[in-house]
């Protein structure tokens, strides 16, 4: 039987701008049905439009029947009778999706408090039993917790919990575990779904990520710049994608997240000649005093670490948020200076030099975030012409540029063009091109594709796995992604808690690790085939 | 959205007025508006060609009120540039050192910040001398923490950006970065608050030319205006409304025009634009 009916749906800016054209489809009461496609394809738009949480300024037409009711062109008072109800959503971000100055259980509570009339007793008491039934720890003390007490993970099982609450017939869950560690993602994902299984919701699952669908969904939508480009049941269409953009989706997915089975690679790259040494490198940060006159907490961020990279190689740093990978790239780069221990770049000490000019030259960086690393106020000209400018590098620095730009394979018109009118991935490559400008020998690439889509992960790893023979540079490249870092890197370290827990060729890590840490990094990977982690 | 196009419509044209008016007065007015004229005293609206009359002497109040707004905008000008000279490059320098150096400078500014402006005016204007200069010197000290208080917070948020880290890897120093990278990003933020002080500088003007100790004669000032007319207050009231008029339109056109400006400058509805 039909739940959610959405026929002809079309949503548009008030400049009359498409943005969802002519989107038709039917979940059926229980039904898991996946919505995949890249960022700003509209699929989130889609979900808004069915919660009625669009923002002003965007117009719909078409019908949106929830149980038999058209939803389309209701007043907003008139919709905040399903809202948390008989459908509830699951954002993104848990952080800025939960009102931080209100206790967890409150919230969690707050569906049924302003649904089914409960006192705050009552409340309270559901809202614990919601919190345990997601897994939660200790749910009587989580629930008097406010959300930055809680972990991301817990977080996010909260969020399905109030999601959950009032038993709603359709549950609408907008990248869920996009913000969260693989390990955590893998958890969530296993209580999202057996919650699910429990209960009797539809689920409405959205992703870039096609392996989180694969596990989860029996349904799946592709949407493509605003339209539904291909359908069907989930094993069927990742199988045998036929229509071609779900077919450049698929193929874009890591081999390694395809079935799991590591596959082996070619030689490791790489001579025996030593660029980065690394000794007993700790670095300390220390966080505010909670009481006065309390020693000051501290957290080591790099806990003795010690490394050789060798030149030309690809050396991968893999770990959770936290374990203090970004920290140590920081210091090979010599953006911070270590606690104690040594570091020698090229024969540079960055810990007894005072002037690291030299190193500027030497090594370049690649940061995480394509929005925040340019500086929006500068034409991409004059972003990549900085580094020659300010290391003082000789000949025709408007040549250079172009000749850079032509390397990441932008169109020639961009250095006249500012940061925001490029996207996620073009900016990436703006990024790269002012990274090698100095022409450095090593390029530190810090979760340079995370932010990015997965069939536009794939050009960008391939574009910087090129431009490091081009260039003949050694790369250090961080992520949590495990199928990425294998994909790309030679030898590998894991971390966790700022420690390197285990160390060696990337294929024979992944393939037969010795820790249970890494264990369980490699089993946590969603995968294609929808065979879910344990 | 509308709504606040109008804001910044009406905030700039009124500004607008204000200069113009300024400037004219420097060529022209209707009268010279020092011209005493015994027989004329206290003339109504519109009589013998005053626009908007005469005061106790006999002085045309059209002609004081164009000629006052000169002092407005210098005030305004003044206070609101030793300001930013100092507050920019203070807040900047806290924000870029971030340690002890910060909290030295922070806690100094904490500490002109407690002092109420126009105390502080007082004091400067008893050790030096009455006077627009001196009053409008301790106005602009007493803006300096403001201003460098909302230069640290805007910066120190830009200073955790990747791209200023992506500075430092090629080389650039701490300066640098804070006047290429930093304060373009932040001015949206400065302008808005510049606009708002300058609003209050005029204000704080008028407050102490009322009390005697800012703008002196012959300076004319719609502060003293306002004094002037207080005497005369039971017998002819309108002479203090034009100058409070006055007062009351400019602050609300530098308030309207700080609105709006936060509104256009808005990076999140630069986005959404895009």
């Amino acid at each position: 039987m039909t739940l959610l009916s959405v026929e002809n749906l079309f949503v548009s800016t008030s400049s009359g701008l498409p943005l969802v054209q002519d989107v038709t489809f039917d979940i059926a009461r229980g039904d898991r049905v996946g919505l995949i496609g890249e960022s700003g394809s509209g699929k989130t738009l889609i979900a808004l439009s069915i919660m009625g949480l669009l923002a002003d300024g965007l117009s719909t037409s078409g019908r949106i029947v929830l149980d038999g009711e058209d939803l389309c062109g209701k007043s907003d008072r008139a919709l905040t009778v399903h809202r948390g109800n008989s459908m509830s959503m699951i954002f993104q971000e848990p952080m800025t999706a939960m009102n931080a100055v209100m206790r967890v259980g409150r919230q969690v509570a707050e569906p049924l408090r302003i649904h089914r009339d409960l006192s705050a007793q009552e409340a309270d008491l559901k809202a614990t039993e919601l919190l345990a039934a997601v897994g939660i720890d200790e749910p009587e003390s989580r629930a008097r917790a406010y959300p930055h007490e809680l972990s991301g993970g817990q977080r996010q099982r909260a969020m399905i919990a109030m999601a959950l609450a009032c038993g709603p017939s359709l549950v609408i869950a907008d990248e869920p575990t996009t913000a969260l560690d693989v390990t955590v993602q893998a958890q969530v994902l296993k209580v999202l779904r057996s919650r699910l299984l429990a209960s009797d919701a539809a689920l409405l699952l959205i992703t870039h990520d096609l392996p989180v669908v694969a596990g989860i969904t029996e349904e799946l939508l592709v949407i493509d710049r605003g339209r539904i480009v291909d359908r069907g049941p989930t094993r069927g269409v990742f199988d045998e994608p036929h229509h071609p953009y779900t077919k450049r989706l698929v193929d874009a997915v890591p081999p390694m997240s395809r079935s799991g089975v590591v596959p082996r690679k070619q030689a490791v790259a790489g001579s025996e000649d030593v660029i980065i040494t690394a000794r007993d490198v700790s670095r300390t940060y220390s966080l505010r005093r909670r009481r006065f006159r309390q020693p000051t907490p501290t957290i080591r961020a790099v806990d003795g670490v010690d490394l050789d990279i060798r030149r030309g190689e690809t050396f991968g740093i893999v770990g959770e948020s936290g374990s203090g990978k970004t920290t140590l790239a920081r210091l090979l780069i010599g953006l911070n200076r270590p606690d104690s221990g040594s570091i020698e770049v090229d024969g540079i000490d960055l810990v007894a030099t005072r002037d690291l000019r030299p190193l500027r030259h030497l090594a370049q960086m690649v940061f995480q975030d394509p929005m925040g690393s340019l500086d929006p106020r500068l034409r991409v000209g004059e972003i990549i012409a900085e580094p020659l400018r300010s290391l003082k590098i000789g000949g025709d620095h408007r040549a250079r540029v172009r000749e850079l730009v032509d390397a990441v394979s932008l169109p020639s018109d961009s250095v006249d063009r500012y940061p925001h009118e490029f996207s996620g991935g073009q900016r990436q490559r703006i990024a790269i091109a002012r990274a090698l400008a100095p022409e450095p020998r090593i390029l530190v690439a810090d979760e340079p594709v995370s932010a990015l889509d997965m069939s536009v992960q794939t050009v960008t790893l391939d574009l910087l796995a090129r431009l490091k023979d081009e260039f003949d540079l050694t790369m250090i490249f961080i992520s949590h992604d495990l199928s990425v870092v294998h994909r790309i890197c030679d030898r590998v370290i894991v971390m966790e808690s700022g420690r390197v827990v285990e160390r060696g060729v990337a294929d024979e890590v992944f393939r037969s690790p010795t820790q249970s840490y890494t264990r369980q990094l490699v089993s946590s990977i969603p995968r294609l085939d929808g065979t879910f982690p344990d | 959205m509308r709504w606040r196009r109008l804001n910044l419509a009406i905030g700039t044209g009124i500004v607008m007025v204000v200069i113009v008016t300024a400037l004219v007065s420097y060529a022209w007015t209707p009268f010279d508006p020092q011209r005493i004229s015994a027989g004329e005293r206290l003339l109504g609206v519109g009589v013998n060609g005053h626009v908007l009359g005469t005061d106790q002497f006999g002085r045309d109040v059209l002609s004081q009120i164009m000629v006052g707004s000169q002092t407005a905008l210098f005030v305004g000008l003044l206070a609101v540039g030793i300001a930013v000279v100092i507050g920019i490059p203070i807040g900047g320098i806290a924000a870029a050192r971030r340690g002890w150096t910060e909290d030295i400078v922070m806690r100094i500014s904490d500490v002109v910040y407690a002092f109420p402006p126009v105390l502080l005016a007082i004091l400067l204007v008893a050790a030096v001398s009455p006077g627009v200069g001196p009053a409008m010197v301790a106005i602009g000290i007493a803006y300096v923490p403001i201003v460098a208080r909302v230069t640290r917070a805007a910066a120190l948020s830009v200073f955790e950006l990747d791209y200023v880290a992506a500075a430092r890897t090629y080389g650039r120093g701490r300066t640098y970065i804070f006047v290429r990278h930093v304060l373009p990003n932040i001015a949206s933020v400065l302008i808005v608050q510049i606009t708002v002080l300058f609003a209050l500088a005029i204000l704080a003007e008028a407050a102490l030319s009322f009390l005697g100790i800012g703008a002196q004669p012959p300076r004319p000032s719609w502060g003293r205006s306002l004094r002037d007319a207080q005497t005369f207050i039971q017998l002819s009231p309108r002479l203090a409304v034009w100058p409070g008029l006055a007062i009351a339109f400019t602050v609300l056109g530098f308030n309207l025009l700080g609105d709006g400006l936060r509104d256009a400058l808005d990076p999140r509805l630069e986005v959404r634009r895009t």
